[in-house]
């Protein structure tokens, strides 16, 4: 597959969260308010990619090599960890406004199935290095898109009249569900 | 006024409905509920590493220090997972590829590390135990509620387990399967009405 189809393919026709469903959680957490949408996303951009290649490179190297297939998922979870401290370490040193900004969330970036996602995604589809690597890339950017779009229309929804039970979550889903079948246009293109 | 036993295990049923009433680990809630079966099978395992994880944490809530409890929680729970994923190759194979991804996922479920942190960290074995399970199959149920609904519409059929059991088109004959509930976009609207009707009732 060329870099290009991976391109849509990642971003538009199976966006990780509108088409597979991983990273709800902050999806809906930090969709209120546009800067902290953008913060997550470019958060969840880093992190995703160095996680990404890391966990290919431990996984083909190591675990493949010494017949440990079965602790993936101990080693991805412990090297997203320790990636997600480090991340954290470095921006309150280095832009306190962010992290002031993305607070809970960013330790919560640990428990993000859509990074955790990509990576095991990137193993079963048996991706070669520099393939998951443009993957969890073109992931996370979808990712933010999906987040960032979702932010602004969150934000005109609080000024909409809603039925008391179907406020805030409930209207959030539904909306969500838009925009999820505007992201199902593109299937067939790739 | 301290809860019961009984309390702890039943409030997860409705008090804290996850995913309705904790809106928490909603990937594999919207991810696996095309069909029924898949959304219990789901909801089993999701159980098995609950209870597991809270049995765990719980006993050694005393040993575990207070700044690396996350790493730890975490490794525990990542344990359970690598244990459910074994025994889902042995045993339940076609489920397991079913349900792919999600598997491993479940160490990064939300409501497994809030359980651990907000509860079994504080509470006794036994109190821990009921919680992890009360919670666990109330998620189950969720998810096999979820699956039924969109199953039904999407399919006009409930199968479980290689049996059709009910068919909505023998009672309405002129009934169209409503592809839109098992596509991706009806996970989202449908677990948005299904939280808006327990919204409605739960006031």
């Amino acid at each position: 597959m060329g870099y290009f189809e991976l391109f849509i393919s990642c971003i538009f026709v199976n966006n990780i969260l509108l088409a597979q469903f991983l990273g709800n959680c902050p999806f809906l957490g930090t969709s209120k308010k546009m800067e902290t949408a953008v913060g997550m996303a470019m958060a969840v951009i880093f992190v995703t990619v160095m996680a990404g290649t890391i966990t290919w490179i431990i996984y083909t190297f190591i675990l493949v090599n010494y017949d440990l297939v079965y602790l993936r998922t101990i080693a991805f979870i412990v090297v997203i960890a320790s990636l997600v401290q480090f991340v954290e370490m470095f921006l309150k040193k280095s832009i306190p406004a962010l992290y002031a900004g993305l607070g809970i969330f960013l330790p919560l970036i640990t428990t993000n199935c859509a990074v955790m996602g990509v990576c095991v995604l990137n193993i079963d589809k048996e991706f070669t290095f520099l393939d998951s690597l443009a993957a969890s890339l073109f992931y996370a950017i979808g990712f933010g898109l999906a987040l960032i779009l979702f932010a602004g229309l969150r934000e005109r929804i609080l000024l909409a009249r809603v039925p008391k039970p179907l406020q805030d979550t409930s209207i959030a889903l539904i909306t969500a569900g838009m925009i999820s079948l505007a992201f199902f246009a593109f299937q067939g293109m790739v | 006024m301290p809860k019961t036993i009984v309390q702890e295990f039943t409030k997860g049923l409705w008090e804290e409905l996850p995913p309705f009433r904790l809106v928490l680990g909603l990937c594999p809630v919207l991810g696996v509920t095309t069909t029924m079966e898949n959304g219990l099978g789901m909801g089993i395992a999701t159980t098995f590493v609950l209870f597991g994880s809270n049995l765990l944490v719980s006993l050694l809530r005393n040993i575990i220090p207070q700044k690396v409890r996350i790493a730890c929680f975490i490794i525990i729970i990542a344990s359970f997972v690598t244990i459910v994923e074994l025994l889902m190759q042995a045993y339940a194979y076609p489920l397991y590829l079913k349900l792919g991804v999600f598997i491993p996922l479940i160490v990064v479920n939300c409501i497994v590390l809030g359980r651990a942190e907000a509860f079994a960290y504080k509470n006794k074995l036994s109190y821990s135990m009921a919680d992890g399970l009360g919670i666990g199959i109330g998620f189950t149920l969720s998810l096999g509620a979820l699956g039924a609904v969109r199953e039904l519409l999407g399919n006009g059929s409930v199968t479980i387990w290689g049996d059709t059991s009910y068919n909505l088109m023998s009672v309405f004959p002129s009934f169209q399967p409503f592809e839109f509930m098992v596509q991706a976009p009806g996970a989202f609207v449908c677990l948005g009405l299904m939280l808006c009707v327990i919204n409605a009732v739960g006031d």
